[in-house]
């Protein structure tokens, strides 16, 4: 991996203010599960509306999402990718660069408060799948965000879009769009490698499939990502 | 190392930016004129890989520019757009070009790169704390830090102050005496004067002049100028200025005035103030009228 890429956008990730965006949410998660464990919930009454009804459903792809856009999508919205973008480099490297850089950062965002939620639940199994869980869901969030910051000039809004629409609501409605959620992938491999009682989800994609499907997710925005990025344009501001 | 346009236009729907243009950049210094909105930055950006010819082809010592990266090895650019990373000093925006270019001894190249442009004593402060003419030579560090054969600028003289100015066209001209092929754009006309021999001059997309400066500067000069007056008498002086040798033509315009169409600038400036004096009318106004850039290089287009 270029490290000299993959710095520079750590600094910048952090440098930006929208940074602190990412401090909250996760917090707030963290907080709720405390909370009912505190008052004395049981876990298998919490751990759905938390972990997964807020959770994966809105704390995983909204974290991914400010970073995803914020690795490239900011330098492309300020036209500082054109320095990285002259130099003789494979357009693979920076790509990977930045989808490393995203991914490290929404896993650690989410997956560490998912994995003390797993712990508070009393489960140490249940910690372990929430955060393999929310380490997979980064990974596939980052690839497809990283490739819509290369697709449209609006990748914030379309991804918004994907993850409210497509999988917040759709996902409700049709069964069948489970295939296409990222969302429904990372519930799946959770509740697979947790098997625990203290989250009851019964989730409807087998562990092996949502892995898979999360890969070939993850692998296909990347390779889309670099293609985009070999034919980056821009514009003549003066003509 | 020679940078080739044949036969390039671009296009976007039904707006043609770049129509047809075909030069060679051979080593030295070559200006780009061209008033705002003529495509320069068009013509820059394709020489540069960053935009694809509708049609035609942009070459770098024979090869494509056009999703390409190793082409960067050989070729630094300066855009116009001054974004950088803010967050970082000049010395680590330098010194990052340096690396991302896998050049064996990078601090050795930053620092060099930062000599030439001046930058060693602010190096180490954060970019987002320098002028717009720091900014650009820090830019410029960057662009020049791989020592490459080929450097394109995009009006790099923007927001400079004039020490930094002479600097800077004192650089390119130093490059270019060296064997490289530099490039930059600009819309005025004194800037490109005063550092490079040759001209491409651009305009409405289309290459409206190629070659020595002289030749086109001359052109520009030699040019019919118009001017409006307004006198107490403005047919007396109609009838004095028709005999004037540098006069090609008069109209008379009773809510305008006069409209005199001098062949040559300097002689009839000289002459009108004679010429009132002698009829006894005087000149209450005298406006040229064509002295926009745009007029210059349109009068260009049509020569």
């Amino acid at each position: 991996m270029n490290m000299t890429i993959a710095s520079i956008t750590l600094r910048g990730l952090f440098g930006r203010r929208r940074f602190l965006l990412l401090l909250p949410m996760p917090l707030m998660l963290l907080g709720l599960a405390w909370l009912a464990d505190a008052l004395g919930a049981a876990a298998e009454d919490w751990t759905p509306p938390i972990v997964v009804g807020l959770g994966f459903a809105v704390v995983l792809p909204v974290m991914a999402l400010i970073v995803g856009t914020g690795v490239l999508g900011s330098e492309i919205d300020d036209g500082t990718l054109v320095h990285v973008l002259t130099k003789p480099l494979p357009r693979r490297d920076i790509i990977l660069a930045k989808l490393a850089v995203a991914f490290a950062v929404s896993t650690l965002v989410t997956g560490v408060p998912m994995f003390l939620i797993g712990l508070i639940a009393g489960s140490g199994q249940l910690a372990l799948g929430l955060l393999a869980a929310a380490a997979a869901g980064s990974l596939a969030y980052s690839a497809l965000f990283l490739a819509l910051s290369l697709l449209t000039r609006r990748p914030v809004l379309v991804g918004l879009a994907y993850v409210l629409l497509w999988e917040g609501l759709l996902g409700n409605v049709l069964k069948g769009t489970r295939f296409l959620s990222i969302q429904q992938y990372a519930v799946s491999i959770a509740d697979h490698i947790a098997q625990s009682p203290q989250m009851p989800v019964h989730s409807s994609i087998s562990l092996p499939v949502a892995a898979a499907l999360a890969l070939v997710v993850s692998v296909a925005f990347t390779v889309l990502a670099v293609d985009r990025l070999r034919s980056f344009s821009v514009a003549g501001e003066t003509s | 190392m020679k940078v080739e346009l044949n036969g390039v236009s671009k296009w976007y729907g039904n707006l043609v930016a770049v129509n047809d243009v075909s030069m060679v950049l051979e080593p030295g210094v070559t200006g780009l004129l061209g008033p705002n909105g003529a495509g320069k930055t068009t013509v820059l950006h394709m020489m540069a890989g960053f935009l694809a010819p509708s049609r035609g082809r942009v070459l770098l010592d024979g090869e494509p520019t056009w999703r390409n990266p190793p082409v960067y090895a050989k070729l630094g650019l300066v855009s116009e757009r001054e974004a950088v990373h803010g967050f970082l000093t000049a010395w680590q925006f330098v010194l990052a070009s340096a690396k991302l270019h896998k050049l064996p001894q990078p601090e050795a190249a930053a620092r060099r790169a930062l000599e030439l442009v001046e930058m060693t004593d602010a190096q180490d402060r954060r970019i987002e704390t320098y002028s717009k003419g720091m900014r650009q030579r820090t830019r410029v560090a960057a662009a020049l830090v791989h020592d490459p054969a080929v450097l394109l600028l995009d009006e790099p003289f923007n927001g400079m102050d004039p020490r930094q100015r002479m600097h800077m066209m004192r650089l390119l001209h130093d490059m270019g005496a060296n064997g490289r092929t530099v490039l930059f754009s600009s819309h005025i006309l004194e800037e490109v004067e005063q550092v490079s021999g040759t001209v491409q001059v651009i305009v409405a997309g289309r290459l409206a002049a190629s070659g020595d400066y002289r030749g086109i500067r001359r052109l520009m000069t030699n040019r019919p100028h118009v001017f409006t007056i307004r006198s107490t008498d403005d047919r007396r002086l109609a009838v004095a200025l028709v005999n004037e040798a540098s006069v090609a033509g008069v109209d008379i315009d009773p809510a305008l005035g006069l409209t005199v169409r001098a062949s040559d600038y300097g002689t009839f400036t000289r002459a009108l103030p004679k010429i009132a004096l002698t009829t006894g009318v005087r000149v209450e106004q005298l406006l040229p009228t064509d002295e926009s850039l745009e007029s210059v290089f349109s009068y260009l287009v049509a020569a």
